[in-house]
């Protein structure tokens, strides 16, 4: 029978979100061709997360190994090539996470697999193997499909398929496997983490959040909407070009590679809704996007937009808001 | 130390509104404009840093038509001293693994200490080109670096994990990395630097230069190729707010009233 891999990602002895959305998709993905499931785990001490996989897996292969305690993309590729290359699964599912970035482009390369990757969306159509993706930062789907071969490879957008328990309880099988790796992995090594510098702002905490994106220009537009922002009763916040511009703290970005976030309010200044930056957002209260480009994907998240230069909005409003608050207070 | 950027001329996009072209296949090209590719910017500023600090060179590669000399012409202002164009109309429906091929037979018997690539291009964000290289050379290498620091001919690289988590990793040179933004602040170019980058060489190379056959390349030599582009379907839309901008405020202050957020 078919069998399908999906890669299980974890990181300091936690099961990421992403491998139980790749589970779900992999779980319909298997009934539609009639293959099987099967859950890659690979590390150190790792079997309380393989009992795990076990509910949504039918089958749970576990490789456990010192060199396997941190995440290190040539152990993880000289143990995935080696399970590939004996068990041939038809498709190989990875998440597109840094580590999934770090891995599977070269796994691919090695085992000649083609891959796809950041896909949103992908299955068997007859006899090809299809996969859909995002191109220029979500403004354009593209439908491809991937070089005929008795394998595939791909690696899956984070919260693009919803983590759904399997109806029927799974009581999978754990299936333990020597560890392959002989020897060290010298050429590349993990040290540590590192954690985030703590911030001033916790901006997790806030009720109201001006985010600002891209749209803002210039670092000597940031008062302007640092006031507004006041007169709200709430904190700056911002995508992820601001930071890299310097501009903002990282304390104050939202998205994947930031903080999640959930206010009553946020309000969307010129960011254009990159999902990075949406899936730290998007379950706020009431979302208000203002942005100059009516198809900017914000605002498939938001509750009211406005097409309108934000520079235009930014003073009325902030005035109008302050003059409430001033006949409020008389 | 010798180091090679690999840079993508691309279109900007971000505050653009985008049309299908009428292959469907792509996007309308006219009227946008192009520059280096955002990620490859903050890695060619990377690699002159580098030199500036340690010595060496830094070469500016890029598959893509003639079109792209300007991102050349930038990187040899920035401090790039030598630029490469590997163009050639089979290179056409390269996709990142084919784009990968092309890189390596280019480079395979250059010097280098280092090779830098952006961590993504902003057109088809695939974020493979980089790894797939390394592996062609046989060289280790980190993707989404956002630091990278060296002792005893080893780089220490901080890679970019999820919110805000980052990890340390000692990796052995040569060796490629693929570099985040935010890395760096890259420096404006002056006019003077881009009156002297007009004067340097580009070097050319196209399929027969680099030694690969016409089947590896272009549609034929990927792994994916597009067959429709489409405007993503939009599950929710959200209610737009119009007029004039005082009027477009008095309604976002009535909705923030009525939900007693003001």
């Amino acid at each position: 029978m078919a069998e399908i891999f999906v890669l299980a990602e974890h990181r300091q002895g936690q099961l990421r979100d992403i491998t139980f959305e790749m589970l779900t998709k992999a779980r319909e993905i298997a009934e539609k061709t009639n293959a099987g499931l099967t859950t890659v785990l690979l590390g150190k001490n790792v079997r309380e997360l393989a009992k795990t996989l076990a509910e949504y897996s039918p089958k749970v292969l576990l490789v456990e190994d010192g060199k396997l305690e941190n995440f290190n993309s040539e152990a993880y590729q000289k143990v995935l090539s080696h399970l590939i290359t004996q068990r041939k699964p038809v498709l190989t599912i990875i998440g597109h996470t840094s580590y999934g970035v770090e891995l599977a482009p070269r796994l691919a390369a090695a085992l000649n697999v083609p891959l796809a990757t950041d896909c949103i969306d992908f299955g068997f159509e007859g006899e090809a193997f299809t996969v859909t993706r995002q191109m220029y930062g979500g403004k354009v789907n593209a439908k491809a499909v991937l070089r005929k071969s008795e394998s595939y490879m791909v690696t899956v957008r984070q919260a693009a398929f919803q983590a759904q328990k399997p109806s029927v309880p799974i009581n999978g099988q754990i299936e333990e496997i020597p560890s392959p790796l002989t020897e060290e992995i010298t050429s590349k090594r993990f040290l540590e983490y590192v954690l985030p510098p703590p911030g001033g702002v916790d901006i997790t905490a806030a009720d109201v959040l001006v985010g600002i994106g891209r749209g803002i220009k210039d670092q000597s537009n940031i008062p302007m909407v640092e006031e507004l922002a006041k007169s709200l009763g709430g904190v700056l916040a911002c995508s992820r070009p601001i930071v890299d511009k310097g501009w903002l703290p990282s304390d104050r970005q939202v998205g994947t590679s930031g903080k999640t976030v959930k206010p009553k309010l946020y309000l969307a200044l010129g960011i254009s809704g990159a999902f990075q930056h949406v899936l730290g957002m998007k379950n706020s209260d009431l979302i208000i996007a203002v942005n100059k480009d009516p198809k900017a994907p914000i605002f498939s998240f938001s509750d009211y937009g406005v097409v309108e230069d934000l520079f235009k909005i930014v003073p009325v409003l902030k005035n109008k808001i302050n003059e409430l608050k001033a006949q409020k207070s008389s | 130390m010798d180091i090679i950027v690999c840079v993508k001329h691309v279109p900007e996009t971000a505050e653009a509104e985008l049309k299908i072209d009428a292959t469907g296949k792509g996007i309308e090209k006219s009227g946008l404009v192009f520059d280096i590719n955002e990620w490859d910017d903050y890695a060619l500023e990377e690699a002159v840093r580098i030199k500036e600090k340690f010595g060496g060179t830094v070469t500016a590669i890029t598959v893509g038509s003639e079109d792209s000399d300007s991102t050349l012409r930038k990187c040899l202002a920035r401090g790039a001293d030598k630029a490469i164009r590997l163009t050639d109309p089979k290179f056409a429906g390269s996709d990142a693994y084919a784009t990968a091929k092309i890189l390596y037979n280019a480079i395979k018997n250059m010097r280098f200490d280092i090779i830098l690539t952006g961590a993504q291009a902003g057109d088809d964000g695939s974020a493979v080109v980089g790894p797939v290289l390394a592996e062609f050379l046989k060289i280790p290498h980190a993707t989404m670096v956002k630091k990278i620091e060296f002792a005893d001919g080893k780089a220490i690289v901080n890679r970019e994990l999820e919110g805000g988590l980052e990890e340390r990793l000692e990796v052995k040179l040569p060796a490629l990395f693929t570099i985040q933004t935010g890395i760096n602040e890259p420096r404006y170019v002056s006019i003077m630097g881009i009156r002297k980058a007009m004067q340097k060489e580009i070097k050319v190379m196209g399929l027969a230069d680099i030694g690969l056959g016409e089947n590896e390349v272009g549609e034929a030599g990927s792994w994916l190729t597009i067959e429709r582009l489409y405007v993503p379907p939009v599950e929710k839309q959200a209610e737009f707010l119009t007029g004039s901008p005082d009027e477009i405020a008095s309604k976002i202050v009535e909705i923030l009233k009525s939900k007693g957020l003001i």
